[in-house]
């Protein structure tokens, strides 16, 4: 092996890879080998860096410098300037958004100063289709221990211990799961991971599988050892290509180095893992569901008792784990229960990925310790709002939870202090919004998301949903009254109360909770005084006729220096009037 | 090949951290040594790209894991390139002048290991930084 002395690491998560990263890798190898560099500096294609919103990231080591929003343009540059003379590329340094100074090293930036990585640990830092990579930074240790030095009780007494709960939304303790399934009888067992990732917004188990699929196939081969089961499975939805190439390729490294396959470890343990592609239906995340698809049924949900930990795929023992509660396994193997213990809250346990979007200005995946407040998520780590405009609320949970305001910012996040502010965790999605979102498009949104994704097999969700986004539609379109308001209350908390499945028993939760904080939104619709165009206020237009030249649909007339008026029935609200206008004139609705 | 042992695993993670190393190396910033290389045009045109390796090899054949090589523009002694200087954590940053490959080697094996500087080769700052 020839000694490299820098090492170009290019994020290929698919965020970045959407943003011509693998031209950027290729261009990187072409112009190095050019000029007569490659023996000397390697490109390194690495899982997702986090920090999506400032994609592609190019990082070179070691004088750990951070080049964001780099295109395939920019190769010759930091070539030339950065790897043969050794300037840095001001241009391409991540400038602080509030201090409007460059950096150079990522450490230093607010997004990733309060972050603790152990889930994303990896992420980032190694090569994802390269075991000996993961092998380095103690890959598979946590197996050999346990196999070589541990009984399956131990295990299950570790992971109790460490207080690790369920990353997919319930929050279920991992080792009592794990125990349940030991206990139940059964000699074939399995280990399912659950790799579906409905929500939307969220993104965090496919950057933990595109960045680093070893910590994944390591930890159910732990949980397999623990619970007695000597296959594991894979659900994932087809709509991740990149993260089930990863998967694929991953496994046969681990099966060619004996690490998965037959007597590993020579411990006489026998563990295989197979992927199974799902069509990416969000009722399939649910794990009754989940295995009916699996075992080529419909994916259907059905009632729990009996759990999968006592009859799941194929009528035996089964542990469901999400993505990213695996991750947290082989640290807690090797680091201790102690030591993860000592992260978090109370009840809460280590760290939580949140996948935050929206109107924030540092858009990217980002992991926090629990009891971490939404003010420093969004503020700090998140850079604010963009633009300068004000915040309006967070929706945390996806299309199960709720939205938040400002007055709970500061509540330090966990599963128990997120539901008492009446929203929930759910899988860390985080969509924040400013003062123009509208709530009840919000509500909408998600709305129709959860009626067209309910399976249909219970009659609330099927039903029920549907009314609800009719009654949605009905006071969007200014066609509704204060009657409706109470029919969706009652409604939602009916369908919470009597639908089958988590789906249908959280699908209400947008509704209601913009219900409750925003009030007055809906009854500026069922009083039909919302207004949903812009209006020219007379006495400020001068008449420079910028906004009709800016309207895309032509909705603005008026003669020149005379004031300018909306035609309110066609106009689309896009606000680009709105945004030209240098006279204030333009009312938003 | 087939990994039998916990003790089969650690040798492949030894062998296999060499290719993380430089990675691992930059993250860290406490008690890393740092060998900055001047590698702007008068750098290179002098034959500071050997250098550098000659340092990288070095390194590697003493087995120091706390030194990292950086390359850096130039520090205006184009006079005496290739130029090195070495930053250990405590001590005053000592520049090296005129470092060949074999002193770029002394370097690594003198001062760095057992503290020693290289006579006709260290270079006295001639300014003050801000
Ligand atoms: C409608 C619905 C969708 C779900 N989607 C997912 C999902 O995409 N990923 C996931 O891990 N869990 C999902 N769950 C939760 C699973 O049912 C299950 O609790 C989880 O996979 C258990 O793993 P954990 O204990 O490690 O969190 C969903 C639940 C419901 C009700």
């Amino acid at each position: 092996m020839s000694n490299y002395r820098m090492h170009v690491m290019v994020c290929a998560g698919t965020g970045c890879e959407a943003a011509e990263s693998k031209i950027i890798i290729e261009n990187f190898k072409e112009e190095l080998k050019l000029k007569g560099y490659d023996q000397e500096i390697q490109v390194v294609k690495t899982g997702c860096f986090g920090f999506c919103g400032q994609g592609p990231i190019v990082k070179i080591q070691p004088d750990n410098v951070f080049y964001v929003k780099v295109t395939p343009a920019d190769v010759k540059e930091i070539i030339e300037e950065h790897i043969i003379k050794g300037r840095r590329v001001e241009r391409l340094l991540f400038e602080d958004p509030k201090e409007k100074v460059k950096l150079e090293k990522h450490d230093n930036m607010d997004f990733y100063k309060k972050q603790y990585r152990i889930a994303l640990r990896n992420c980032g830092f190694i090569n994802p289709e390269d075991i000996e990579e993961y092998i380095a930074f103690e890959g598979y240790e946590a197996l050999g221990k346990v196999l070589t030095e541990m009984q399956p009780e131990d295990v299950i007494e570790i992971v109790k211990a460490s207080g690790l709960r369920g990353r997919g939304g319930g929050g279920f303790p991992a080792g009592v799961k794990w125990g349940f399934t030991k206990n139940s009888p059964g000699d074939e067992k399995y280990v399912i991971c659950n790799a579906d990732e409905g929500d939307p917004g969220a993104f965090m188990d496919r950057s933990i599988l595109e960045g680093d699929p070893h910590s994944i196939l390591e930890a159910m081969a732990i949980a397999g050892y623990a619970t007695g089961a000597n296959s594991g499975i894979v659900y994932i939805r087809a709509e991740y290509p990149l993260a089930i190439k990863r998967l694929e390729i991953a496994i046969d490294q681990a099966r060619e180095m004996g690490l998965l396959g037959e007597n590993i470890f020579e411990s006489g343990f026998d563990f295989d893992i197979i992927l199974k592609l799902g069509a990416g239906a969000f009722v399939c995340g649910e794990e009754t569901a989940l295995i009916h698809s699996m075992e080529g049924c419909r994916g259907e949900p059905t009632k729990k008792p009996p759990f999968p930990a006592e009859s799941g795929y194929r009528g035996k023992p089964t542990t469901v784990n999400n993505v990213e509660t695996l991750a947290n396994v082989c640290p807690i193997i090797l680091k201790g229960s102690e030591w993860f213990s000592s992260i978090g809250t109370e009840t809460s346990k280590g760290t939580k990925v949140f996948a935050l979007a929206g109107k924030v200005n540092n858009v990217g995946l980002v992991e926090v310790p629990m009891g971490t407040t939404l003010r420093e998520i969004i503020f700090e780590i998140g850079g604010g709002i963009c633009d300068g405009k004000k915040f309006k609320a967070v929706q945390t949970g996806g299309p199960s939870g709720g939205v938040i305001t400002e007055k709970d910012l500061d509540t330090p996040i966990d599963y128990e202090s997120i539901k008492e502010i009446g929203s929930m965790m759910g899988s860390g999605g985080m969509i924040v919004m400013d003062e123009d979102n509208d709530m009840v498009e919000i509500a909408k949104f998600y709305l129709d998301f959860t009626q067209d994704e309910s399976c249909g097999k219970c009659t609330p969700c099927r039903i029920g949903t549907k009314r609800m986004y009719e009654i949605l539609e009905r006071l969007t379109n200014l066609e509704g009254d204060m009657e409706d308001l109470e029919k969706l209350v009652d409604l939602g908390n009916m369908i919470k109360d009597t639908a089958l499945c988590g789906l249908g028993q959280t699908a209400p939760n947008p509704v209601l909770s913009t219900m409750r904080y925003f009030p007055e939104e809906y009854e500026a619709y069922a009083k039909r005084e919302k207004t949903k165009s812009y209006r020219i206020d007379p006495e400020k237009c001068i008449g420079c006729t910028l906004c009709a030249k800016a309207c895309p649909v032509n909705c603005i007339t008026g003669k020149v220096k005379e004031a300018h008026v909306i035609d309110e029935s066609a106009c689309i609200a896009c606000g680009a009037c709105f945004t030209v206008c240098k006279f204030d004139a333009v009312i938003k609705p | 090949m087939a990994i039998k042992s916990l003790d089969e695993l650690k040798k492949i993670r030894d062998a296999s951290k060499k290719k993380v190393d430089l990675r691992e190396k930059g993250e860290s910033t406490d008690n890393m040594i740092e060998l900055l290389v001047g590698m702007a045009t008068c750098g290179i045109a002098a034959g500071a790209r050997e250098t550098m390796k000659a340092l990288n090899d070095a390194i590697e054949e003493a087995g120091l894991d706390n030194v990292k090589v950086i390359q850096v523009g130039c520090m205006g002694y184009c006079h005496s390139e290739p130029t090195v200087q070495a930053s250990i954590p405590g001590k005053e940053p000592i520049l090296f002048g005129n470092v060949d490959v074999d002193t770029a080697k002394n370097i690594i094996d003198k001062y760095i290991i057992s503290g020693e500087l290289l006579d006709d080769h260290v270079l006295n700052r001639t300014f003050r930084k801000a």
